[in-house]
């Protein structure tokens, strides 16, 4: 097709439209060749892998692979090379995870992905909680703080509706019970007991408010009950604030903190790793006798 | 005469080469494309899909007028590490109902397709309010107008309506229940047996942001807390050779 030019040094295509001429430039053989190559490629690889649609389905391919089950191996990889621990972990007594130097050191660093994955966007992803977020950082706990009891808690979760264990327990909201004087005289008492100086006439009142509607569940002395999940109000520790206008607002309307249950999302190893990390964090009491 | 001469009737007929062009086009669309609708490993059955509450459907249209999906995906793609944060990869299947669907190509902020029960309502509210008073890193706008912007649930019927047009199975009880049905969701004092009927018991109904009325936070919540929670992967195992 190409021809030598007369009129020029060049080779041109043969090409002319108007008087103006082609030249002859061919694309670099190495280009070329890799052209070639990449087609070549692409057919093997579409006779390697999934490909080419059929009547029923697409072709397999002849290594037979698939996405689901890469994905399938990759997770069972990881299991196998956990799956003695991780039995070793799920059987074991609660209380004897920290007693094994390993076993613990696997569970506080298995808790700790579980923590930054599932729950620091309540908790914080320092563990320092938000308002209405515990802080599991501090020695004070609403449901107990020993291993026993977190794992619980974590497994089943709190005031949730999925869960049947779930803890659960329901302050009344006492703005439909109390005038709003009592409310006040009582919020006046409740801050006095973590020390903060309050008039005395209205705390001499709010004792006794308090000691008829809130120390059923917050005891006499306003030390809480874990089994109710009451808070302790002597701590100076607040899970929503211990202002006064915070507490007339949780005392009127009452509050209702849900956590979900992890039972169905994390493995009893994943839990139990959590309930490790979470009871090291500094916190972490003996267990009850 | 070879191939390559006639290459040249081609070069010099623009129309000629603009309808080859079209065809070449058209076929390569059509090889790629059609498949995907009758091909058995393709289109999976799968147990637990229903059509959106109409809570729901307007929480999912106010997630689309705030362009949550810029920065939220909504498809846990089949890699480990994607399984291990966010739970089962997501089938096609999850998004059949979706009009259009929300997978999403960019995250700014995590993967939403199973948030459903992950955090609890009054969390919900606490986040759109404020998302920094929970996630102190979070780059997330303040949503907490949505709480103030009640709805009526006017227009949730015909939303179903144009839904069922492209194919969502609306049936026309659920389209005449869709404003009775909306207000009873948010309400748990209402009578919602027939939304329960209709959509199954699994239907979460409570008043979602604690506030009276359904105000947008409500519908947004119920679509995020129903998100990823109506296939039940403890009794269904994908076919692993897709």
């Amino acid at each position: 097709m190409s021809k030598k030019d007369d009129d020029l040094d060049y080779e041109t295509t043969g090409h002319e439209w108007d008087g103006i001429k082609e030249y002859n430039k061919p694309l670099p053989r190495w280009w070329l060749w890799t052209f070639y190559a990449c087609i070549v490629w692409g057919v093997l690889y579409s006779i390697a892998y999934p490909a080419w649609p059929g009547i029923k389905e697409a072709t397999p391919g002849l290594l037979g692979f698939s996405t689901r089950a890469q994905v399938a191996e990759d997770i069972a990889r990881f299991e196998d090379a956990n799956a003695g621990i991780n039995a070793q972990l799920a059987s074991v007594e609660l209380t004897e995870i920290a007693q094994d130097a390993d076993l613990n050191q696997y569970a506080q660093n298995a808790g700790g992905a579980v923590f930054r994955t599932w729950c620091a966007q309540c908790h914080g992803s320092g563990a320092a909680g938000a308002k209405g977020y515990p802080n599991l950082l501090d020695d004070d706990w609403l449901w107990g703080g020993d291993i026993e009891a977190i794992h619980t808690t974590i497994a089943h979760g709190i005031r949730n509706e999925e869960d049947a264990d779930a803890r659960w327990s329901e302050m009344p909201a006492f703005g439909d019970m109390l005038a709003e004087e009592e409310i006040s005289q009582v919020v006046n008492y409740v801050m006095s007991l973590s020390g903060e100086p309050q008039d005395a006439s209205m705390v001499a009142a709010g004792e006794t408010v308090f000691l008829d509607n809130c120390a059923a569940c917050h005891m006499d002395d306003g030390t809480g009950d874990r089994w109710q999940g009451a808070p302790n109000l002597t701590d100076a520790i607040w899970l929503y604030g211990g202002d006064y206008a915070t507490l007339t607002e949780t005392v009127t309307y009452s509050r209702f903190g849900v956590m979900p249950p992890w039972t169905d999302r994390l493995s009893e190893a994943e839990i139990r790793a959590v309930a490790t990390y979470v009871h090291g964090l500094g916190g972490g009491e003996a267990p009850v006798e | 005469m070879g191939i390559l001469d006639k290459h040249k009737l081609i070069e010099t007929n623009a129309t000629l080469l603009l309808i080859l062009s079209f065809l070449v086009v058209t076929i390569g669309g059509l090889v790629q494309i059609v498949p995907l609708f009758y091909l058995e490993n393709t289109i999976e059955e799968v147990d637990g899909m229903r059509p959106y509450t109409p809570l729901e459907l307007a929480g999912r249209d106010v997630y689309l007028r705030e362009g949550c999906y810029v920065c939220h995906s909504q498809m846990i793609r089949p890699m480990r590490d994607e399984v291990e944060r966010y739970g089962h990869y997501s089938l096609a299947a999850e998004s059949m109902y979706d009009h259009p669907f929300q997978w999403g190509s960019k995250r700014t902020g995590p993967d939403l397709a199973r948030v459903g029960g992950r955090y609890s309502d009054d969390w919900h509210v606490d986040h759109l309010r404020d998302p920094q008073s929970v996630v102190p890193e979070s780059v997330m706008p303040k949503y907490g107008y949505l709480e103030a912007k009640l709805l009526k649930g006017e227009h949730i019927g015909d939303l179903m309506a144009t839904n069922a047009f492209v194919g969502v199975p609306y049936t026309s009880e659920m389209i005449e229940a869709a404003k009775q049905d909306f207000r009873a969701q948010a309400d748990p004092d209402s009578d919602f047996d027939g939304l329960l009927e209709r959509y199954g018991e699994a239907v979460n109904v409570r008043n979602f942001d604690g506030q009276p009325g359904v105000s947008e936070a409500d519908a947004l919540i119920a679509y995020l807390q129903m998100l990823g929670t109506l296939v039940d992967f403890s009794t269904f195992t994908p076919d692993a050779s897709r």
